[in-house]
């Protein structure tokens, strides 16, 4: 007889996500990726404490000011601080970005889960229809579909996160059929589960870090998908302080004031260059195969 | 092959006319009256009346959807501009060689520019050329095309004065929209040829073409690229796609009389019409070029085209017995 009959199985301390957490913070690029998504988040939060001056906030006896220690980026032609434009700014986009990759991921999710679990003429029904909206190129379903609803915040949410909806239903679609097969879902069925739980509690859990890799990499299409339709004066209409918009007004004045343009852009580039390295990061973090 | 490709285009149809009919059920909701759009809001009663009449904007959704896509299989009709009266078709096709040519030229240059960087950075994985050209795609995938046209527009025509901001007659002028559309998609190609390569190189019959003894550039060339091109390819297929949404902008940007700037200009006046026709046609042209994608695979790996033979024999063998 043993003197201790139940061994204690060594316990667990590090889950799955804590590991992918580390692989995820020894890589130097994807921590400087969420470095400069932290500071924009917070610059978004704290626009009012940080900016030296409101978005709308005109001094019209300073337009047209070149880039000085009153006004670090200058001001346009109403006299308004590019800076805190840019910084209020900040605000629009992370909200577009993560407002539309969630219209987007929700409903990618639910049709792609929807078509890979139940298979057959269901998945037949709802594939065929994202791979007409995929034929569709990206920007001109967002231009449609705006033009439908016409200008504002939320109509620009709605358009880019809608154009977005196909490319998530084919991953998890994909996903979730690597996993359909596997034996617990098939126990989870055993058990009684309801098809529901099995696709909310039991599939796409085990599917999420394919989900995770592409809700950061389409947050950043998402953005530079709404400053798009804003220069196009499809998206947010001034004077609300969107990068996009800000290019738009600033390339009238293009041929005296380099700097109207120049700034808003380098944001741009600035917020979506690092949700690239995030998602790289993530990508090669949560799944380590992938590595090379 | 013929088969293959007729059954390919067999396909192609219902997504197109799946794409017609999400485009015109999308637009029917715009909440702007077309025959104010067109008489202005001076018209009386009664001529708004009779031209919602003319125009059959009376007739029920289906049928108003029947009638758009009757008009453009047998006539190839995309309907009349609301705000000029001009029919669509004309406009829009002598609009398209130059968004197209623009198109081409942009990918050219991208793959000329990606795929051979792309293969440089494989070969010498962490080198300084290596790590400059990831920085450099990093960069590149990250500026929007919008803002890096008007960078090069400041720098080269405001600064340097030496090319034209704006227009389409003469190489001087392609320059620039070109490198701005192909920017972004050389940086895509680089990644993708990069990755492609990195994964091939490590197989095992790159060692033994190499053990035999066959020279480091044809091994990369043949041995190589071969079996690493396929997803190159299909990025550069999905690229052009993009680019057709991407002339968009360019051509805003620099005033190109093009698709893009049609569809741009629709857009600001609601002239459903245009839009329709001009994103149906870009989305019918996409098709195409994915189909011409597919079939070409066929021609690039042997693989490919053996399989589909293979299955065809199967099922001839499988009829046979």
């Amino acid at each position: 007889m043993s003197s201790n009959p139940t061994t204690q199985l060594p316990y667990r301390k590090k889950s799955l996500w804590m590991n992918a957490w580390k692989r995820l913070t020894k890589n130097r690029m994807a921590m400087l990726g969420l470095g400069i998504i932290s500071l924009f988040i917070f610059a978004a939060i704290f626009a009012d404490y940080i900016a030296p001056y409101r978005y709308d906030e005109q001094h019209l006896d300073k337009i047209f000011q070149f880039p000085n220690k009153e006004f670090l980026l200058g001001t346009d032609q109403n006299g308004r601080d590019i800076l805190s434009r840019i910084i209020y700014g900040a605000r629009i986009s992370l909200q577009v970005g993560f407002i539309s990759v969630a219209i987007s991921a929700v409903l990618g999710c639910g049709l792609g889960s929807v078509a890979g679990y139940y298979g057959d003429k269901i998945d037949n029904v709802i594939m065929r229809v994202m791979d007409v909206l995929m034929a569709i190129p990206n920007v001109l379903l967002a231009i449609v579909i705006a033009t439908t609803l016409g200008p504002g915040l939320q109509n620009l949410m709605i358009a880019v996160g809608i154009s977005s909806v196909p490319s998530f239903a084919r991953l998890i679609r994909a996903s979730i059929l690597s996993v359909k097969g596997q034996e617990f879902v098939e126990a989870a069925r055993l058990v009684g589960c309801s098809d529901a739980r099995i696709i909310f509690r039991h599939l796409i859990p085990n599917v999420l870090a394919p989900i995770i890799v592409q809700i950061t990499l389409s947050m950043a299409l998402s953005i530079l998908a709404a400053s798009t339709l804003s220069f196009l004066g499809l998206g947010i209409q001034p004077p609300i302080p969107e990068w996009g918009a800000m290019l738009s007004s600033g390339r009238m004045y293009i041929m005296d004031y380099w700097y109207l343009v120049t700034f808003p852009g380098i944001a741009i580039a600035i917020i979506i260059l690092a949700l690239n390295l995030l998602g790289d990061g993530l990508r090669d973090a949560l799944d380590p195969r992938m590595k090379k | 092959m013929l088969t293959y490709i007729l059954r390919r285009l067999l396909m192609m149809l219902p997504v197109v006319v799946g794409v017609v009919f999400i485009v015109f059920a999308i637009l029917q909701l715009t909440p702007t009256d077309p025959i104010r759009t067109v008489l202005g809001d001076m018209a009386t009663q009664e001529e708004v009346d009779m031209m919602r009449e003319e125009m059959g904007l009376n007739d029920p959704f289906f049928t108003q959807f029947y009638n758009y896509v009757k008009n453009i299989v047998t006539k190839g009709d995309f309907g009349v501009s609301y705000i000029n009266r001009k029919p669509v078709t004309s406009e829009i096709i002598s609009r398209f060689p130059t968004t197209l040519s623009l198109a081409l030229m942009s990918i050219l240059l991208a793959a000329a520019i990606g795929i051979p960087s792309g293969i440089i950075s494989a070969t010498r994985q962490y080198s300084l050329f290596d790590n400059g050209v990831t920085l450099f795609s990093l960069i590149s995938l990250a500026m929007p095309s919008f803002w890096l046209g008007l960078m090069l527009i400041i720098i080269f025509s405001l600064n340097l004065r030496l090319l034209p901001a704006s227009g389409f007659y003469g190489p001087q002028y392609w320059i620039m929209p070109v490198i701005t559309i192909g920017t972004g998609c050389a940086a895509g190609i680089m990644r993708t040829t990069r990755s492609s390569m990195l994964e091939v190189i490590r197989q095992d019959y790159i060692r033994t073409a190499r053990a035999k003894g066959q020279k480091e550039s044809i091994v990369i060339r043949r041995h190589a690229l071969g079996n690493a091109i396929i997803p190159v390819i299909t990025i550069m297929g999905l690229q052009f796609g993009r680019q057709l949404g991407g002339a968009v902008l360019v051509e805003t940007i620099f005033a190109i009389p093009g698709l893009g700037k049609l569809l741009v200009d629709a857009t600001a006046t609601k002239d459903i019409p245009v839009i329709q026709g001009g994103v149906l046609f870009m989305a019918i042209v996409f098709s195409f070029i994915n189909l011409f994608v597919d079939i070409l695979y066929g021609f690039i790996d042997p693989r490919i085209s053996t399989m589909y033979r293979m299955k065809k024999a199967k099922k001839v063998g499988a009829a046979n017995e």
